[in-house]
């Protein structure tokens, strides 16, 4: 056990790693818990309980609990330690004062089926969120219950269908979707029964327009329009787009995963979008939380607004608040209210950057990404050569050409500290490596970001191999996935 | 990489015509380098019908899935359970210790709609 | 920067957008300072009624449970806080072991093979469970026990409404008689069930196997702390609400769905799985499996189109188990019981009060009570006196209130809702 008393360099050099289980002691605990104050009454018949000697959890002390955790999070990138330039994805500062605000005990504390008067503050937080998102989106009626993205995203597909049904167009069942489109979207329409129908990206990352209409008719449902696409790219053909699928007597659905190019510089509403939702996780800067919670609240017209999901917050005469079910509602697609501590948190975001830092939010972000495209133009290819909105699609060609795929120089970019950009995604781009800085890092990131992407590539050239073989400096060096899921080990085993 | 002795079809099939009626089926070298580490292969059950061509299962690597279609038509009569556990199989040894299914042919002559190694391979170009 | 880019101006990067709708008016207020946003933040939390200062007797599927300091603690760390979905493993092994922290202890509590790195919350892993239920069954008929939650009705009706597959509400007596159609891919249950009464989990799961239905089950975990867990009956799989976890009540989200099965089905999972793995040089890690089921790569055949596991909320909910352990969670069960229990009996011997006991049931920590007087009435009066009260179940049974305690109901606590509840049964009365 000579290794037990070797000082390590550093904490990530040779932590133990064991579990939990397998630190635990019989009989050792984390915390005590009060003696019954109550005359103890007849337990249940034993048939019913438990056998006390299978529930197998840790038994460590607190300073065990604590210790342990403290070192995984040492383990992790975030952005509280990290700079991540991962595309599509918005990983951007979270303000500190939002998680203050959501743990304050008069929203962290309430039930949410205590009655509408109790909880007029909570209401009250609603009610404006819903407001300013309508306002932001130029959608005004906002359902904030949709619990993530997705979640979002099938409460749209289920308005859509719902108001074509109303319209007695219940057989319309197609939804198109660009080729450059996120994986939810697809997944998403059939879990809305709507069979896919792929429209093609034209040489310059925009809608093949020719493609669409040809393919939107009596049949069309819906069409799923990333904007920013996934390219980073703003549609110039919008309006036209719109109006091809509304003359085909469809709706328009803009999923709103890249909103925080748009604050302040156009709404969806005005071009002619009917439905769209927005992660408040990406663009209202709510923490990430390692993969959730998010918050994925649907916006809509004003003719769809009765279609909304329960519950929506509703003022009275009185001035008092209430939660209601709209008229036409698709009804509940989850428990209660929505991500409650999350629409805190973004209803605080907005009211410290208030309507103009909400536009400088995008115009900093468009910025930002531009900056880094046109300071790596010069040693990678751009999936496509023009101005981008809030991320860039590098494309790794030249560089798989030499040998290293895209996949190496994003593993390689974590042994400098950086996050890997999102890689191989959009699916029509080969190699690709999407980037998005977003608004809150400095110049002097954004450079050294750059710097290090040239220092890479020129490692491409002395060292290939280190570099395919990055990373090596993490806790971990490339992990065996394939292991993994051929003979799957998902919980500790004794 | 491709036997002379196998006939292919354009989805990355390959039968081998054995003795009698029997044909084994498997993927092709093509197929498992492009998918990768194949981590789980979904297999028909023995008994079953299948058509050629129609889709039988699916294949997964880490990162993709493919649909597994039949060569030919017929009853399928074994099945490599080997696959169950050690699904890396398609990868180390596609055309032996990799196989999927053993097929009762319906019909000899559909194997003239497969291609010979030749033709398989010039269709990889 | 705009140098660099080629730009003079802003502007000349966003001509993609239809100039009449460029830069339109935002008519939202003007930015604040921390400490405007502060104040005004606090005046709004100010305004709700407090469950953590004051009594409260709700329940109906989130709970007021203890939360011990560590699971705070372990929260301040922005590392987890702020950190991605672990699709680069290397740079992510805090989330992910401490995601299989999760997934082995909600594994242990519910005695089952597997768990899922978290769905969004209670509901929708029910929703999703039956959907799962019918993809592993090739049927199309999840049959929901008529004693369930009807939130678990409506959001699995919800989820399934244009997918070819119908969700029915059954009874128990149907049930038991074997009167159940032989389309039927599960039998799905609450028990705990909505008026807190234990099913027969085991006839239950008989029952959908016999007509070779999988047996589905959605849980409170705190009970699970002294009831035989799903496990320990042969259910296929098991959902829950993971809020009594250690995770604050914050108005109903966000919480994380508990998602459990038996490791034969481990490919129809839909969520996130963590697995662990080797790396190159032999040492443990920890990576995301079995994706190719999942949206980013099956695309429009998914088993979901969920992305999120909900992971922070997981993490909260890893903390608590660590700290508890068994002795705790079974500790936590055991004075939830006890102290409904005592409410119970306090209530009943109350004259115009009535706990509504069903024939040889037992009941966890939430009982029906028939009220003297409209349940709205009673917590609005009770509101007065700053106590939470029940939730009202007129809709189930007559001026019907379901009152739930937990551990952190104090003695003095009830007896203070049941001295108002007296006096509001003399005005009744009278």
């Amino acid at each position: 056990m000579s290794n037990n008393v070797m000082p390590n360099a550093s904490v990530a050099d040779m932590p133990d790693r064991s579990l939990l289980m397998d630190r635990s002691v019989p009989g050792r605990k984390a915390i005590n818990l009060p003696a019954p104050d109550v005359p103890l009454s007849d337990m249940p018949d034993d048939g019913l309980l438990r056998e006390s000697d299978y529930l197998r959890l840790p038994e460590v002390s607190q300073l065990d609990v604590i210790r342990y955790f403290t070192l995984l999070s040492r383990l992790n990138f975030s952005i509280d330690t990290n700079f991540y330039p991962l595309g599509s994805c918005t990983m951007k500062y979270n303000p500190k004062l939002n998680d203050q605000i959501a743990s304050l005990g008069g929203f962290a504390n309430i039930h949410p089926l205590q009655d509408d008067a109790g909880v007029q503050g909570a209401l009250g937080v609603m009610f404006e969120l819903q407001q300013w998102l309508g306002e932001a989106t130029g959608l005004p009626g906002v359902g904030l219950a949709p619990l993530a993205g997705a979640q979002g995203e099938y409460a749209g597909l289920l308005i859509a269908r719902a108001a074509l049904n109303m319209r007695g167009e219940s057989d319309r069942d197609v939804a198109l979707i660009p080729d450059s489109a996120h994986g939810t979207n697809p997944a998403s329409a059939a879990m809305a029964g709507l069979s896919v129908v792929t429209v093609k990206t034209d040489e310059f990352g925009n809608v093949d327009v020719d493609d669409l209409r040809a393919k939107a008719d009596e049949n069309t449902c819906v069409f799923m329009l990333t904007i920013p696409s996934t390219l980073g790219l703003f549609e110039p053909n919008i309006i036209e787009i719109n109006r091809i699928i509304h003359d085909a007597g469809g709706l328009v659905y803009a999923d709103g995963a890249n909103l925080n190019a748009l604050l302040g510089l156009v709404k969806l509403g005005d071009l002619g979008v009917d439905i769209c939702h927005s992660n408040l996780h990406k663009t209202f800067s709510t923490p990430h939380g390692g993969g959730g919670p998010g918050a994925g609240p649907v916006m809509v017209t004003e003719d769809l607004a009765s279609y909304l999901p329960e519950p929506v917050v509703i003022k009275n005469d009185d001035g008092s608040l209430q939660l209601g079910r709209p008229g036409n509602s698709i009804g509940k697609i989850n428990g209660f209210h929505g991500s409650f501590s999350i629409l805190v948190r973004a209803y605080t975001y907005m009211q410290s950057l208030g309507g103009d830092g909400l536009r400088a939010v995008s115009e900093n972000a468009v910025i930002n990404a531009n900056y880094v495209q046109a300071r790596l133009c010069d040693r990678f290819d751009l999936a496509v050569d023009r101005v981008c909105m809030h991320e860039t699609v590098l494309s790794g060609k030249r560089q798989a050409d030499r040998g290293v795929p895209a996949l190496s120089i994003a593993k390689r970019l974590l042994d400098y500290g950086i996050h890997a950009p999102t890689m191989y995604f959009p699916l029509i781009v080969p190699e690709a490596l999407m980037v998005e800085p977003t608004e809150t890092e400095s110049k002097e990131t954004l450079d050294r970001f750059v710097e290090v992407m040239q220092a890479i590539d020129d490692e491409i050239d002395s060292d290939p191999d280190s570099v395919n073989h990055a990373p090596h400096t993490l806790p971990n060096t490339r992990l065996d996935e394939a292991t993994a899921a051929r003979r799957p080990v998902l919980r500790w085993q004794g | 990489m491709y036997p002379d002795d196998l006939k292919y079809s354009s989805e990355h099939e390959w039968a081998r015509v054995g003795n009698g009626a029997v044909v084994e089926v498997g993927i092709t070298h093509y197929a498992q380098d492009t998918l990768g580490d194949v981590v789980f292969v979904e297999l028909p059950e023995i008994g079953s019908r299948v058509d050629q061509f129609d889709k039988i299962g699916e294949i997964e690597s880490v990162k993709a899935v493919s649909d597994l279609f039949s060569p030919v038509s017929g009853t399928v009569t074994a099945v490599n359970e080997e696959l169950e556990q050690s699904p890396e199989l398609c990868n180390s040894d596609p055309y032996g210790d990799g196989w999927i299914m053993e097929v009762k042919l319906d019909d000899p002559s559909e194997l003239d709609e497969l291609m010979d190694s030749e033709t398989y391979q010039g269709t990889l170009e | 920067m705009l140098a660099t880019i080629g730009a003079d101006q802003f502007d000349e990067l966003i001509t993609d957008i239809p100039e009449e709708h460029r830069n339109p008016p935002l008519r939202l207020p003007d930015s604040a300072s921390e400490l405007e946003v502060t104040s005004r933040m606090q005046a709004l939390a100010a305004l709700n009624q407090d469950a953590g200062t004051r009594p409260s007797f709700l329940g109906g599927g989130a709970y007021r449970h203890f939360i011990p300091a560590t699971v705070g603690a372990v929260l301040q760390r922005g590392e987890f806080v702020t950190s991605y979905t672990p699709y680069q493993p290397e740079a992510a092994q805090g989330v992910l072991q401490s995601g299989f922290e999760f997934q082995s202890a909600v594994a242990q509590i519910f005695d089952m093979e597997v768990a899922n790195a978290g769905m969004y919350d209670g509901p929708t892993a029910f929703a999703e469970a039956g959907l799962m239920a019918a993809r592993v069954s090739r049927r199309n008929r999840i049959l929901i026990l008529d004693t369930a939650d009807r939130r678990l009705f409506e959001v699995a009706e919800a989820y399934t409404r244009y997918q070819q597959v119908e969700v029915e509400a059954i009874s128990r007596e149907r049930v038991m008689n074997g009167d159940i159609p032989n389309d039927a891919a599960c039998i799905a249950f609450q028990s705990p069930n909505f008026l807190g009464r234990i099913e027969d989990v085991q006839a239950l799961t008989d029952a959908a196997h016999d007509v070779g239905a999988l047996s589905v089950m959605h849980t409170y975990p705190i009970a699970l702390g002294m009831f035989k867990p799903p496990g320990a009956f042969g259910v296929d799989i098991a959902t829950a609400e993971g809020q009594p976890l250690g995770v604050p009540l914050t108005f109903g989200g966000a919480y994380v769905g508990l998602f459990t099965t038996k490791q034969r089905y481990i490919r129809q999972l839909p969520g996130r799985i963590i697995g662990k793995t080797t790396d190159t040089m032999g040492r443990t890690g920890y990576t995301l499996t079995l994706q190719t089921r999942e949206q980013h790569i099956r695309r429009e055949r998914a088993t979901s189109n969920i992305c999120t596991s909900t992971q922070l909320i997981g993490l909260m909910v890893a903390v608590y188990c660590a700290t508890m352990g068994p002795s705790g969670l079974r500790q936590v069960a055991e004075l939830s019981y006890h102290k409904a229990h005592y409410l119970a009996n306090a209530i009943d011997a109350l004259p115009s009060w009535k706990v509504i006991r069903a024939e040889g049931s037992t009941f966890f920590n939430e009982f029906p009570v028939q009220c003297p007087i409209a349940p709205a009435e009673v917590n609005r009066r009770l509101a007065e006196r700053g106590i939470i009260g029940g939730l009202d179940v007129g809709h189930l049974v007559p001026n019907g209130m379901l009152f739930c305690a937990t551990e952190m109901n104090s003695r003095s606590e009830a007896d203070r809702l049941i001295a108002s509840l007296k006096d509001m049964g003399y005005g009744a009365a009278g």
